[in-house]
């Protein structure tokens, strides 16, 4: 039985593929395919375009089996961070009184921010390894498998979003609305610059499988030497003293998003005006100061997103006997 | 003719090591130190399969014939050289190879189906169609995590979603011999059925018959290179005498494709055996052409059954059977039957069956021999299924299982 056109499947083949020899005859004809080493970095996105539907039940597919036999299924995600929140509250306001009030929502900012990334880059990482009967058996665009991790961050960020909208409520906190505009733009930046680290890392973990376990320590060194749970003005002295430029943090890629979303929802810079020194939290940079470090890091991330595809294309061609 | 396949001079190169460095420490201890040992899998491979053409690829092991279906479905890449092929394809490398375990079948069927190219729409269109083709037993539990199915529940569903695509290419690796023997006739009318609506069939198989049966054509590869593109009979004949003539593997039995492990139905427990006789050897001859691994239909065959004894005994019954690859009774008979009786036996004797021609097809046969008592046949001194067996080449212009004397003519 012949079904119609429309539903006939999507082949992962290139759109565009040039007429080559007597196969391309037609070049109506949208099922053609060349399999080659040398295979564009464009082209490898138009295949993930193609194979965007599996994308999607692929991210299903990984929340499903995460919380396949728990109770509380999705409630750990939230959970997650509102220990965090518990712990680190009692550790820093209460016992080193740091100071800062309304302490929950200044980590929570961060804490969106790094949990977010570091899933991703944990689970992309050994995605590869972990769907080796698929890699090795069936033809597919194999960078779905990290971007369905990307994907999955994101609902799990989402779901931790809820707990701090639960806070904002709680605390009847008042978020910085002229900011707000650069939450996405941050959000952006902070998935492409996630995207292209997972698909480098989940290639490269195939061939140096102690990847995985390296990224561990790297992703804890990299928690701390970022203005999450103490604030980026506390570093800038320390820097300037050391004959640092002030910037020099935001060579970190993640401190911009980070200082954005505390920019915004915790909304203050300045806080405990009415001692006679009141602490400084955030620079006093304006939205479009602080839009220009998010662009540069959507440039570059850009950037490296192609680099990682190139990368992976090259490691991809031994993937199936390396497992 | 239009080209659904063409391979243009790939090659494939694994890099193997005595280890694998996996870990960073390994790499680093042997950096620059131990090169990996090259291997070439596939040597500058050049092949056109027209549409609508089924296509087999026989090699033995290692051949290459795996790595060269895994890069026209793009599991692989070549190292240079480039595979295009034109149309749909679904490639049964491993059925069901995309489920999860934790997922239920419902979910799994379209994940797959979303894994072979389908786009969501169309798996629901197909739904029902995949379920049905799966059977029973699978609907039912279509709603379970996969992880509780039976292997063949698994297959069947895996087979099931593979074929639903209606590919206009299908790459078989040697998948069509799982299951239960209803199914596999189930999955060999379907791949038939796509053969009749033009689909092109690449099949990679280290067994003669199943090219003879669906192929129209078939090529021969050997250490990574292509030895013969041509006909079934020619490719089926330059394979088995190619591996003979470079003398790859040391025994005749080596040679051979395996021989079909198939219980005969009478096949009695071994606890009823009371080996008070024994088999202890079965030689197969080619009388004629004893260096050749193979015999050709009419060609004559020679079995030789040594038994052995611990008491000194008045006769056996010693009976010899002749399988086919599924299993079948192609031909049985005994001694007490032929009228031949083996007369006494001391020590050791050799009971040979001489056949003047056999005419029998292509195909794998298995031979079973059984030892019974001349007085009482429930008395079973020794049976042995399968234990060796012999492969027929043919290069008649018939199909089926023998080769009868025909003569054609207009009357």
């Amino acid at each position: 039985m012949r079904e119609a056109p429309d539903t006939r499947p999507v082949a992962w083949a290139d759109m565009a593929a040039p007429a080559v020899g007597d196969v391309a005859d037609d070049p109506v004809d949208l099922h053609v395919r060349v399999v080659t080493p040398k295979r564009g970095v464009v082209r490898r996105l138009a295949d993930v375009y193609a194979a965007r539907e599996l994308l999607v039940a692929l991210v299903r597919k990984e929340l499903k089996v995460k919380y396949k036999d728990s109770t509380l299924g999705f409630v750990w995600s939230m959970l997650n961070p509102a220990l965090y929140l518990v712990v680190f509250y009692l550790v820093f306001s209460l016992f080193l009184k740091n100071g800062i009030p309304l302490f929950p929502i200044w980590l929570l900012c961060g804490l969106l921010v790094w949990n977010f990334f570091s899933i991703v880059l944990s689970s992309a990482t050994s995605t590869m390894v972990a769907n080796a009967a698929l890699v090795k058996k069936v033809s597919f665009p194999r960078e779905v498998l990290p971007l369905a991790a990307v994907g999955a961050g994101m609902v799990h960020f989402c779901l931790q979003a809820l707990v701090m909208l639960g806070a904002l409520l709680a605390f009847r906190h008042r978020i910085d609305t002229s900011y707000l505009w650069l939450v996405p733009i941050a959000l952006v930046y902070l998935v492409l610059l996630s995207s292209a680290l997972a698909v480098a890392l989940s290639a490269m973990n195939v061939y140096v499988r102690d990847l995985q376990h390296l990224l561990e320590l790297v992703l804890l060194a990299w928690f701390w030497m970022t203005p999450i749970v103490y604030p980026y003005f506390q570093i800038v002295p320390n820097l300037i003293d050391r004959g640092l430029p002030s910037w020099a943090f935001l060579v970190n890629p993640i401190t911009p998003v980070v200082l954005v979303f505390q920019r915004c929802l915790y909304g203050t810079p300045v806080v405990n005006l009415s001692d006679p020194e009141p602490l400084v939290l955030l620079p006093a940079w304006g939205p479009g100061t602080m839009l220009l470090p998010l662009l540069v890091g959507i440039l570059a991330s850009t950037a490296l997103l192609g680099a990682a595809i190139h990368l992976f294309g090259r490691l991809e061609a031994n993937f199936a006997e390396e497992m | 003719m239009t080209a659904a396949i063409v391979v243009d001079g790939v090659t494939k190169r694994f890099k193997i090591g005595g280890e694998k460095f996996d870990s960073l420490k390994d790499r680093l201890i042997h950096l620059g130190r131990v090169q990996p040992t090259e291997f070439w899998a596939l040597k500058g491979i050049d092949l056109e399969i027209a549409q609508g053409e089924s296509f087999g690829l026989l090699g033995h092991n290692g051949s290459g014939k795996s790595t060269l279906l895994k890069c026209v479905a793009g599991i692989l890449q070549p190292t240079a050289g480039q595979v295009r092929t034109k149309g749909r394809m679904s490639a049964l490398l491993e059925l069901g190879a995309g489920f999860h375990p934790d997922l239920t079948g419902r979910e799994n069927v379209e994940l797959n189906g979303l894994l072979l190219g389908l786009d969501r729409k169309s798996i629901a269109a197909r739904f029902d169609e995949i379920i049905d083709f799966a059977g029973p037993e699978v609907a039912s539990a279509i709603d379970r995590q996969v992880k509780f199915y039976s292997s063949g529940m698994y297959v069947r569903l895996g087979f099931a979603v593979a074929v639903s695509i209606d590919p206009e290419i299908l790459l078989v690796d040697e998948v069509l011999s799982v299951g239960d023997e209803a199914f596999q006739r189930k999955c060999m009318n379907r791949v038939k059925q796509l053969q009749g609506q033009g689909c092109t069939i690449v099949v990679v198989t280290h067994a003669a018959d199943v090219v003879r049966q669906i192929c129209d054509r078939a090529a021969v590869l050997d250490h990574g290179d292509l030895i013969v593109v041509g006909e079934p009979p020619v490719a089926i004949r330059t394979f088995r005498e190619h591996l003979f003539a470079t003398g790859q593997g040391d025994t005749v039995g080596d040679l051979l494709d395996e021989p079909p492990v198939v219980e005969g139905e009478e096949a009695p427990p071994s606890s009823r055996r009371t080996l008070k006789v024994k088999v202890r050897k079965v030689d197969v001859r080619h009388p004629g052409q004893p260096d050749r691994a193979y015999l050709r239909t009419g060609e004559p065959l020679e079995v030789a059954i040594t038994l052995e004894t611990s008491e000194p005994i008045p006769g056996v019954n010693v009976g010899l059977g002749i399988r086919d690859v599924e299993g079948r009774m192609v031909w049985t008979s005994n001694t007490e039957l032929l009228g031949v009786p083996t007369g006494p036996i001391k020590d050791q004797a050799t009971i040979t069956y001489r056949f003047g021609s056999v005419p029998l097809l292509d195909g794998d046969y298995a031979l079973h021999v059984g030892v019974v008592s001349i007085e009482d046949e429930s008395v079973i001194y020794d049976w042995i299924d399968s234990m060796t067996g012999f492969n027929v080449l043919s290069t008649a212009r018939v199909f089926g299982q023998v080769d009868l004397p025909v003569h054609v003519e207009r009357t």
